[in-house]
């Protein structure tokens, strides 16, 4: 029976392991070995306890068994040697940074995907005078030369159910300047003309799927641009655990974070343009949109500064994620719209580094 | 020939039709030229020697007739008529095709006429309305987006970066007047504690440190970390900053000694009105600083506001 082939020995041995305790890695010379006694086996085993990490036939690899047990078995072992390996480095290394003691190298940053990020050229410079240029012309000047205040309408699609209409409630507290219509079957284009007759500046619709929002359209009105978000992660205010009291009716102030390529920095104008020009600071009330990963994380606080390097935050309203899906210039228009960016999955997601926003 | 009633006996009762739809109530008729769709005697196009229809094409309606007189070419059974697209005139239009045919018949066709141009109708009506678009959905994107939300979240620490945003307004000063917090004493005492943290150090003996009083230790000044909020009663007790200066310090002592313990609440304590510059007072899990002094540790039912 002892075939002294080497993947059947293989598989010899891994049975007795898996009888008796795991032991560690046999080396080569074992294996070539083969079969022999059982017990005498178990004795050159014990001996070779006290090896280090044997080496095996570089060919060999844990995936080559096919018995399922004895493979997961001897992938296990393999975790555990390389765990011990880990420890082992990182104990050194410690005692090496208590040895140096001030004159050790300093701590390397682990790489995260910030960290990570493809460069994007369109990072724009806060010195960039170009970008200030067209900034200072888009259609967002009108509101930021304090000439125009928002007003905001929301509205949902078709029908919509309980979160939803509950969601646009508690945006509208939120936005000051809001108002909430029912959508009844109407169509976009024509709301829109009506809206701009009624000085609005920002359309707002949320789409609803299966009773719960998952989309947004905001569109800014006098022909602003239109950009498409998809929504998730929505939670209304009961849901959010410790939370304050309902907001009060004072502006809060805005802050947006991480909006550094130059789309960011549209995005980011067209959410601050929902909120007044001058916040009311006793309301000491915060709408903030963070950006990571292309995902914009939508908070509402409340905070006080209780010194001067100690502030508290107490969460408020609704929370939302929004991810940018098309980008339109003009006001809403699916077919004939001139998209100025659109999500393009496969281009797009293929590098895991590579951010738009 | 065309022997109707034979026919009629094979595939509507006894044998198979392969038009024939049997459901629980009814009979159906799936042959294209049936007027009204039902399998009856009188409805059966193919035992019916004499029979008319009117389907429609591309929004143009037309009417079929089939005589006996051409049975024997079953290429040329049918005689298709264009109808107009008057209602009226087309009515009368069969009428006039239709002219001393069975009575069941005309009916039919002018019922089926109607129907037809009503539909016709509402079509052109919802092509001008809006029409909904449906995305299909990838499970696996779907998936995949969550799950990068979800890391993306993680990685964003929104309370944080929200807290040294506000701080950073406070200190620029956006908010003017409103906050008591003398902005030139912190200012001030950040220079002051720039110079002593060099220089001075000998200062520090005199609080009541049990352990290391007298002993001097030149320490790096560390970095600020921003913490959840701790209770709001803090608020109220107010320190000279002298006494902050020798706290600090003394902080700074102590913690050398006491890295290892992570106190949460004894920052609180430590963070009173004016705080000092180097940021030892805001600190979450450093050492465990004092001892001695009245409010040393914060009672557990201090809410924490951030979620």
């Amino acid at each position: 029976m002892d075939i002294t082939e080497v993947p059947v020995s293989q598989d010899n041995r891994g049975k007795k392991k898996k009888n008796k305790k795991p032991k560690k890695k046999k080396s080569v010379a074992e294996e070539g070995d083969g079969g022999g006694g059982g017990g005498a086996e178990k004795k050159e085993e014990k001996m070779e306890k006290s090896e280090a990490a044997s080496a095996f036939p570089p060919t060999f690899s844990v995936s080559e068994i096919k018995n399922k047990q004895r493979r997961h078995l001897m992938f296990m072992k393999l975790k555990q040697e390389k765990r011990k390996q880990k420890m082992q480095l990182r104990k050194k290394k410690k005692k090496e940074r208590e040895a140096l003691g001030d004159k050790a190298p300093p701590k390397e940053v682990p790489k995260t995907i910030e960290n990570q990020r493809v460069y994007d050229e369109t990072t724009v410079d806060p010195e960039d005078e170009e970008v200030a240029f067209d900034e200072g012309t888009d259609e967002f000047s009108a509101y930021f030369n304090g000439l125009t205040n928002p007003k905001v309408l929301i509205t949902t699609s078709d029908r919509p159910r309980g979160r939803t209409v509950r969601f646009c409630e508690q945006l509208a507290t939120v936005i000051p300047n809001a108002h909430v219509y029912y959508r009844r079957g109407l169509a976009l284009k024509r709301i829109i003309p009506q809206c701009v007759a009624r000085n609005f500046t920002y359309l707002m619709v949320i789409n609803e799927d299966r009773k719960v929002p998952n989309g947004m359209v905001l569109c800014h009105l006098p022909d602003g641009p239109t950009a498409h978000f998809k929504v998730s992660s929505v939670r209304l205010r009961k849901e959010i655990k410790r939370r304050g009291k309902d907001p009060t009716e004072h502006s809060p102030e805005v802050i947006l974070n991480n909006f550094t390529t130059r789309l960011g920095h549209s995005i980011g104008r067209l959410f601050a343009a929902l909120f007044p020009q001058d916040p009311q600071f006793v309301g000491r009330q915060v709408a903030t949109f963070h950006n990571q990963r292309d995902f914009i994380f939508f908070r509402f606080h409340r905070y006080i500064f209780k010194n001067e390097k100690k502030v508290g935050i107490q969460e408020l309203g609704p929370r939302f994620t929004l991810k940018l899906r098309s980008l339109q210039k003009g006001t809403f228009d699916s077919k004939f719209g001139e998209y100025e960016w659109v999500l393009k999955r496969h281009e797009m997601d293929a590098c895991r580094r590579k951010f738009q926003l | 020939m065309q022997h109707d009633d034979v026919i009629w006996d094979i595939i509507g009762n006894k044998q198979f039709c392969s038009f024939k739809v049997k459901t629980k109530s009814q009979n159906f008729c799936r042959n294209e030229y049936n007027i009204t769709g039902l399998c009856n005697r009188s409805s059966c196009p193919l035992a019916n020697s004499q029979y008319a229809t009117i389907r429609e094409e591309k929004g143009q309606c037309f009417l079929y007739m089939k005589v006996i007189e051409r049975a024997a070419f079953p290429a040329k059974m049918w005689e298709k008529v264009k109808l107009s697209k008057n209602y009226e005139k087309a009515l009368e239009q069969i009428d006039e095709n239709l002219l001393y045919w069975p009575r069941f018949i005309r009916h039919k066709c002018k019922q089926r006429f109607t129907k037809i141009t009503q539909y016709l109708i509402r079509m052109r009506k919802l092509v001008l309305k809006r029409q909904r678009k449906l995305v299909p959905l990838s499970r696996k994107v779907e998936q995949r987006e969550k799950r990068k939300e979800e890391k993306a979240l993680i990685a964003a620490q929104l309370d944080n970066a929200i807290e040294k945003e506000l701080l950073e307004r406070l200190k620029e000063g956006t908010y003017g007047d409103i906050y008591n917090f003398p902005v030139h004493a912190f200012d001030k005492a950040l220079q002051q504690q720039d110079e002593e943290s060099e220089s001075e150090s000998e200062e520090e003996e005199e609080e009541d440190d049990d352990e290391d009083v007298g002993k001097r230790e030149f320490v790096a000044e560390e970095e600020v970390e921003e913490s959840d909020l701790s209770d709001f009663e803090d608020m109220n007790k107010l320190r000279t900053s002298s006494d902050e200066e020798e706290e600090e310090d003394e902080e700074e002592l102590s913690e050398e000694d006491e890295e290892e313990e992570m106190e949460v609440e004894t920052k609180a304590s430590r963070s009173k009105g004016k705080s000092p510059a180097n940021g030892a007072a805001a600190r979450k899990k450093r050492a465990y600083v004092e001892i001695e002094y009245e409010q040393e540790t914060e009672p557990a039912s201090k809410s924490r506001a951030t979620s």
